[in-house]
């Protein structure tokens, strides 16, 4: 019963933290709006408009208005799910971004499985073996993936995996050859080929996935392996692991069954938090590899100044760390018995 | 002394780059008896337990003879010293509140030890840990069984890890302070559990300690150590007739209740006693 109750109030705060945050973030985008150095209107009516129509456009915005009104016509706005519509495209915002974003989730979703994958080994092997020389050769590999700019190493492993070996495909989520024959169902295109039933443009999405992913990857596993490093350094000098080796456990089994577990909770916080960038946009590699996707909207609607898509894609963005937050938060729960 | 569990002669432990050994040729023989090593910080006394378990990474350890029943612990490979460490010998640590998981049920940290050592299923390691519990006096073993590290008290904590080194029925068993982070009234409690199954199943027992009045009160013989050697073996009975002035210093600076006020002795320590032939 107090339990219960105890586990309500800590839902309630969530949920409050939760809208706090949320509001602060409409304000934020909100802001970011109004003080953009693009003029909407302009951009709408165009460069050689007649002053009435200018002004009639102005009011059709409610740029006439007192600002806390139009604040509180885009939250409304906002909350019934109206977003506005794309200058550039002439198309709802809200879609235009339902449309790129699988495209992004695919990448940062494999090139963080592959970054945790490498980058948590790495990391407690280094730990385990300070100040030798398998420390030494992953600090110097994750250095590497850290101080290499992702444009240029992009460009490297184009040139030798694609035009040089020919192992993987080029720019793009698939060849050309397959564009337009699979019909898009989630977006995801290693679903909606599989859905199909067509392994040729899933196997030709894999090898067009696999070179950015990697690189993505290689690039976040830099960022983990230190941190888990360190986290694990922290661990092997407790006194609990000397327990362990007296009840006669190897050393590997101690690091494994004990020491793992105690880094857990911190691992979470910052795969989630290195995944939520992966996801903010990796516009560099998308645009090096030619990958449509969220990076590449964004950044092509900033220089053109599309405010509605902007101020969209700055919430999404907002939005995905709480998301992540959210989830790391109760991951915590699963995995330290202290927070319950 | 008949049939030692023990013979350790002229143990060393060296940090390689350190200026001095921390333990330099202590000798000492451990029937089935509490054998207590008293000293300062620094003086080497836990060095001298974690030595015996081979436990003291980075260290070089070496010794005329390290004998521990039939075994030479020093010939042993790694892999068999894990048979030994927690098996046939085990070491209880100070705090609990460091020396348990944080994470795993208290449990289950005990049932590992017999987990490690004897083929069996987990409902029989399980019947095992209950019955251990309950040994070192825990009313609801049950419900203890499933509890995590931060939710028991530290005498409790201390009573499960008293069970998590005496399960798999080892016969040397080394308690490196096992009271000092415990309040002063669980203090004997868990003092009393711990002698009490050490009587009972002959066990041998280390106890390294600062607090010279529980090592004469709880332990048969007393090894003073300072710098890194044993400059005085005494009876519990006999710390009247201490001899070497350093344990004589010791016994000095040790408050009594309804002593005369006057300050205590300050602990004098000569160079010289670190170099001198031993007794």
């Amino acid at each position: 019963m107090a339990l219960s109750h105890i586990r309500l109030r800590q839902v309630a705060g969530q949920v409050a933290t939760i809208a706090i945050t949320l509001f602060g973030l409409l304000l934020l985008t909100f802001v970011i709006g109004r003080m953009m150095p693009a003029d909407p209107v302009r951009a709408i009516v165009g460069e050689d408009a007649s002053r009435e129509t200018y002004e009639m456009v102005f009011n059709q915005l409610g740029l006439d208005r007192p600002i806390w009104e139009q604040f509180l016509r885009y939250l409304g706005d906002v909350l019934t799910g109206n977003f506005g519509t794309s200058i550039r495209t002439g198309q709802p915002v809200i879609e235009d971004i339902l449309h790129v974003m699988p495209a992004t989730i695919e990448l940062a979703t494999f090139a963080i499985l592959i970054g945790a994958g490498l980058g948590i080994p790495l990391g407690v092997t280094a730990a385990v073996n300070k100040d030798r020389w398998p420390d030494h050769l992953v600090r110097v590999f994750s250095l590497f993936g850290h101080s290499m700019p992702i444009f240029w190493t992009g460009m490297i492993a184009l040139l030798v995996f694609y035009a040089g070996l020919g192992w993987v495909g080029g720019s793009g989520r698939m060849s050309q050859f397959y564009i337009g024959l699979i019909d898009e169902r989630t977006g995801f295109l290693l679903i909606d080929s599989l859905l199909a039933g067509d392994r040729d443009v899933f196997w030709s999405a894999v090898n067009h996935l696999i070179l950015p992913a990697s690189l993505l990857g290689y690039s976040s596993s830099a960022y983990i392996t230190r941190m888990t490093r360190s986290f694990m350094l922290d661990q092997l000098g407790q006194e609990y692991m000397t327990t362990a080796r007296v009840k006669g456990l190897s050393r590997g089994q101690t690091i494994w069954r004990h020491a793992f577990g105690n880094i857990r909770v911190q691992l979470v916080t910052i795969i989630a938090l290195a995944y939520g960038g992966l996801l903010e946009g990796a516009v560099l590699i998308e645009t090096v590899f030619a990958w449509p996707g969220f990076g590449q909207y964004l950044t092509n609607n900033l220089i053109i100044g599309d405010m509605n898509a902007v101020m969209t894609c700055v919430l999404i963005v907002g939005c995905i760390f709480i998301l992540l937050n959210l989830i790391s938060d109760l991951l915590y729960r699963l995995f330290d018995p202290r927070t319950k | 002394m008949q049939d030692p569990i023990l013979d350790v002669k002229n143990l060393c432990v060296r940090y390689p780059g350190a200026p001095a050994d921390a333990v330099r040729g202590v000798s000492f023989q451990l029937g089935r008896e509490r054998l207590g090593i008293v000293g300062e910080s620094g003086s080497g006394k836990s060095t001298v337990g974690r030595a015996l378990l081979r436990l003291l990474p980075g260290a070089v350890i070496s010794a005329d003879t390290l004998r521990f029943e039939e075994t030479d612990l020093l010939a042993l490979s790694e892999r068999d010293m894990l048979k030994v460490r927690g098996r046939r010998m085990s070491m209880i640590l100070q705090d609990p509140k460091f020396s348990l998981n944080p994470i795993q049920q208290v449990g289950h940290q005990v049932a590992e030890t017999y987990l490690r050592h004897f083929r069996c299923t987990k409902a029989e390691a399980r019947a095992k840990v209950l019955e251990m519990l309950a040994a070192v006096k825990i009313r609801d073993p049950e419900r203890v069984h499933d509890l995590y590290p931060h939710e028991i008290s530290g005498g409790m904590g201390q009573r499960v890890m008293i069970a998590m080194m005496l399960l798999a029925d080892p016969d040397l068993v080394i308690a490196d302070e096992p009271t000092s982070a415990l309040d002063v009234t669980v203090r004997l409690q868990v003092l009393n559990i711990l002698d009490g199954l050490v009587k009972d199943r002959g066990i041998g027992l280390i106890m390294i300690s600062h607090d010279l009045n529980l090592v004469r009160n709880f332990c048969d013989r007393v090894l003073i150590m300072y710098a890194g050697r044993v400059v005085e073996v005494l009876k519990a009975g006999e710390f009247g007739q201490a001899r070497h002035p350093y344990t004589q210093g010791l016994l000095a600076a040790q408050p009594r209740i309804g002593g005369n006020h006057a300050p205590l002795a300050v602990l004098d320590r000569k160079p010289e006693w670190k170099e001198e032939p031993l007794p």
